[in-house]
């Protein structure tokens, strides 16, 4: 059991640094440390294809692909680079983390070619069509339909909390395609083009008055029929073998995000004299505790090799870390105090740490509840017996 | 990137589990507590026939080499079980004479610490009227104090090692609340003590000891509580449901497993961290102090509550593991004073 990476390691680790500080404070000065997903959106996109130029936009791909295969310890000192370096949140990152990978582990020869290549080089930026207005954690309550017609797939329905559905290409969307059918069976995987008649897309004004997430609709949407991943039926599985690539090494990215947050609660109590106060004290350095836990956390979880071992564990991360940001918000607003409460500008718009207080209220929501996951950790990681559904 | 058990140590883990779950049981640690909290055969076998009594101390000495990281997995294992045993006097007294002692000290006391022939215990002194190296006054909270042989007191002015058998020291043994770990008051009337040679080494090495010793334990009694109200979860049933499948259990044990996951890792952290000599180590082991203590806490308490009446016997071993981690919490600094130190860490001091 070691702390610390290999010297080769660290060597890798000194070339991402370079050629990420180089860029960032170089070309792409404009975008380094860009807060939020919206802004800037066509230069974030020439920043992918600067990345993908010099193989950094998915180096855990295999080589064939615009990826450079590296190794998890390599990926997560990409990430921790990428951070450090003020790297802004990449404007592909479904395609990049999620439906890559997907498309990678299930897809065709064909959709591989078609897709992998836009999603490496950002010039195809892909969203998420799980969620529903009746199925939002309990997903596989999906009524978008899907029914095929000749050639072709036709998509009724409507998807919601779209994350950047308003500036997306493609979308994903799991569809009912078995009519009658219910829960996880009669589901299908498509993959749709947003750019067509019958999409429509709706930004919904969050809490901190920005809009990332959106409604999306679905009226006669069309596909070509090989446009689904797995077979008919079969996109519960694929659905659910994307989640597993939710969690890992972007999360040692997402820390050093959470490092500079904490950081600037640190600098505001020093300036307004609140850094000598007892109580603020304890509760940032349990902020400081929670931080490293996460990241030593995080470590020994993708060094682990054998998963068994670790698969309970890695199920506590997401409410750990939804529920540390959650109370660094309010940590933050009490650092702050009435100052937190004055907008930026003259619109509703926030600086870093009271937009982070706002919208840190979303972390212990998306992506399964505080309370869905203490359901999938009690049962997945204790064997606890479920709980007995009102549907069955 | 290795922040994982090598083989080796997943084999030391394996065999000390082992080790405590066959022979640490409720009625040898119940026996203990009704003496003087020391299982003695327990402790002969540990040192003895387990061969892991000397981890972490130097092989010259009789010691087995190895780390910190090794020592957590001994300590973290007889916490599961609550075992009643004197190895936080040994984390503390054989750490502060291998890292501050003379090479004279080492050999007198290192092997004897390692076999179980000598009991040792360690606290922090204040208050003390001291005079070169004679030593008069009380020292309080002496853990497992009056089973001891040989102590070791940490001031801020040195570092000594007393004898109980030396003219003028005496102790007194407490009722203590949790009986596993009795505190004593031990005496000191004008003791010509012993000096240790090098006092910060020995302080340093003390405290890591005592810490990481501390931590582990509460590492080991947490996830224990949190298998032991599971299976128990599974076995009850009431309005015709096994208890565990309400989601007001559910919820409460999911919440004792996300506590304990940062748990481990803030152990092992801090064990690393010491034994690579990390820029980190304080930070770490003020933080694996403070968060192990407050999860066991955390989770003993759950364990009763999720037990219902039972759980508040003296008849069931909860009560075992809460006030185990009740002692925990206040020994060696409680949460409060470790947070200062984390936050003196970053952000320095508060005046």
């Amino acid at each position: 059991m070691k702390l610390g990476f290999s010297q080769a390691e660290e060597e890798f680790r000194a070339e991402c640094a370079d050629w990420l500080q180089s860029q960032l404070n170089g070309d792409f000065a404009d975008i380094k440390g860009l807060p939020g997903m919206n802004s800037m959106i066509e230069r974030r996109k020439d920043w992918e294809q600067r990345l993908a130029e010099n193989r950094w936009s998915v180096i855990g791909w295999p080589e064939e692909w615009g990826g450079r295969n590296a190794t998890i310890a390599q990926q997560v000192i990409f990430a921790e680079e990428y951070a450090r370096a003020g790297g802004p949140n990449r404007a592909n990152h479904i395609g990049v983390e999620l439906a890559g990978p997907t498309i990678l582990a299930f897809g065709t020869e064909e959709q591989k070619a078609k897709f992998l290549p836009g999603i490496a080089n950002g010039t195809q930026i892909w969203c998420q069509g799980y969620s529903e207005p009746n199925a939002g954690s309990d997903l596989a309550n999906v009524r978008t339909k899907a029914r095929l017609e000749g050639d072709e797939w036709v998509v009724n329905g409507q998807k919601v909390w779209t994350s950047l559905a308003h500036y997306s290409d493609w979308i994903f969307v799991v569809a009912r395609s078995e009519e009658g059918s219910k829960g996880p069976k009669g589901l299908t995987f498509l993959m749709m083009d947003m750019h067509q008649p019958g999409v429509e897309v709706r930004p919904i004004k969050q809490i901190n008055g920005d809009a990332e997430f959106n409604e999306t609709f679905f009226e006669d949407a069309r596909c070509p029929a090989d446009s689904l991943i797995g077979t008919p039926g079969d996109g519960w599985r694929v659905a659910m073998g994307l989640l597993a690539f939710e969690r890992g090494v972007s999360t040692l990215g997402q820390q050093m995000g959470f490092r500079n947050e904490l950081d600037a609660i640190i600098e505001a109590a020093k300036a307004n004299g609140l850094a000598k106060d007892a109580i603020v004290r304890q509760r940032i350095a349990k902020a400081e505790i929670g931080l490293r836990l996460m990241r030593y956390g995080a470590l020994r979880m993708l060094s682990n090799a054998d998963t068994a071992q670790i698969d309970g564990a890695a199920l506590t991360y997401k409410i750990q870390w939804a529920t540390w940001r959650r109370d660094l918000g309010e940590l933050a607003m009490d650092v702050l105090g009435q100052a937190g409460e004055i907008a930026e500008g003259e619109e509703y718009e926030w600086s870093a740490l009271p937009n982070m207080f706002l919208f840190g209220r979303s972390d212990t929501i998306y992506g399964g509840t505080n309370q869905i996951q203490r359901n999938i950790i009690a049962e997945r990681g204790l064997g606890l017996p479920r709980e007995p559904r009102g549907d069955k | 990137m290795e922040f994982a058990f090598t083989d080796e140590q997943a084999m030391i883990a394996e065999t000390v589990q082992a080790f405590f779950k066959d022979n640490a049981t409720s009625e040898r640690t119940r026996a203990a507590m009704e003496a003087d909290g020391i299982d003695r055969e327990l402790w002969t076998a540990f040192c003895t026939e387990l061969g892991l009594a000397g981890v972490g101390l130097p092989e010259d000495f009789g010691g087995a080499g190895l780390g910190m990281v090794e020592f957590a997995i001994v300590a973290e294992a007889a916490g599961a079980q609550v075992a009643a045993l004197p190895l936080l006097g040994l984390a503390t007294a054989a750490r502060a004479i291998a890292a501050g002692g003379s090479e004279e000290q080492k050999a007198q006391w290192l092997p004897r610490l390692v076999s179980g022939e000598t009991i040792a215990a360690s606290q922090g002194i204040h208050g003390l009227t001291v005079a070169g190296n004679t030593l008069t006054g009380d020292v309080q909270f002496v853990p497992h104090g009056a089973s001891a042989d040989l102590f070791v007191f940490i001031g801020d002015d040195g570092a000594w090692i007393v004898r109980k058998d030396m003219p003028g020291v005496s102790a007194i043994s407490h009722t203590t609340m949790d009986q596993t770990r009795p505190l004593a008051t031990v005496s000191l009337a004008g003791v010509e003590a012993e000096p240790l040679a090098d006092a910060a080494a020995a302080r340093h090495a003390l405290q890591a000891g005592a810490w990481i010793c501390l931590a582990a334990e509460a590492l080991g009694g947490a996830q224990e509580t949190l298998d032991r109200t599971v299976a128990y979860s599974l076995e009850r049933v009431q309005f015709g449901r096994q208890i565990g499948s309400y989601q007001a259990y559910k919820h409460r044990l999911a919440d004792m497993m996300v506590d304990i996951e940062q748990a481990r890792s803030a152990v092992y952290w801090a064990a690393c961290a010491v034994d690579e000599g990390s820029d980190e180590a304080q930070l770490a082991l003020h933080s694996a102090k403070s968060f192990c203590a407050d999860t066991y806490f955390m989770c003993a308490g759950n364990m009763i509550q999720l037990h219902g009446g039972i759980g508040f016997t003296w008849e069931h071993d909860t009560h075992l593991f809460f006030k185990r981690a009740r002692s925990i919490l206040s020994m060696y600094g409680n949460g409060d004073w470790h947070r200062e130190q984390v936050a003196a860490l970053i952000m320095g001091e508060a005046a």
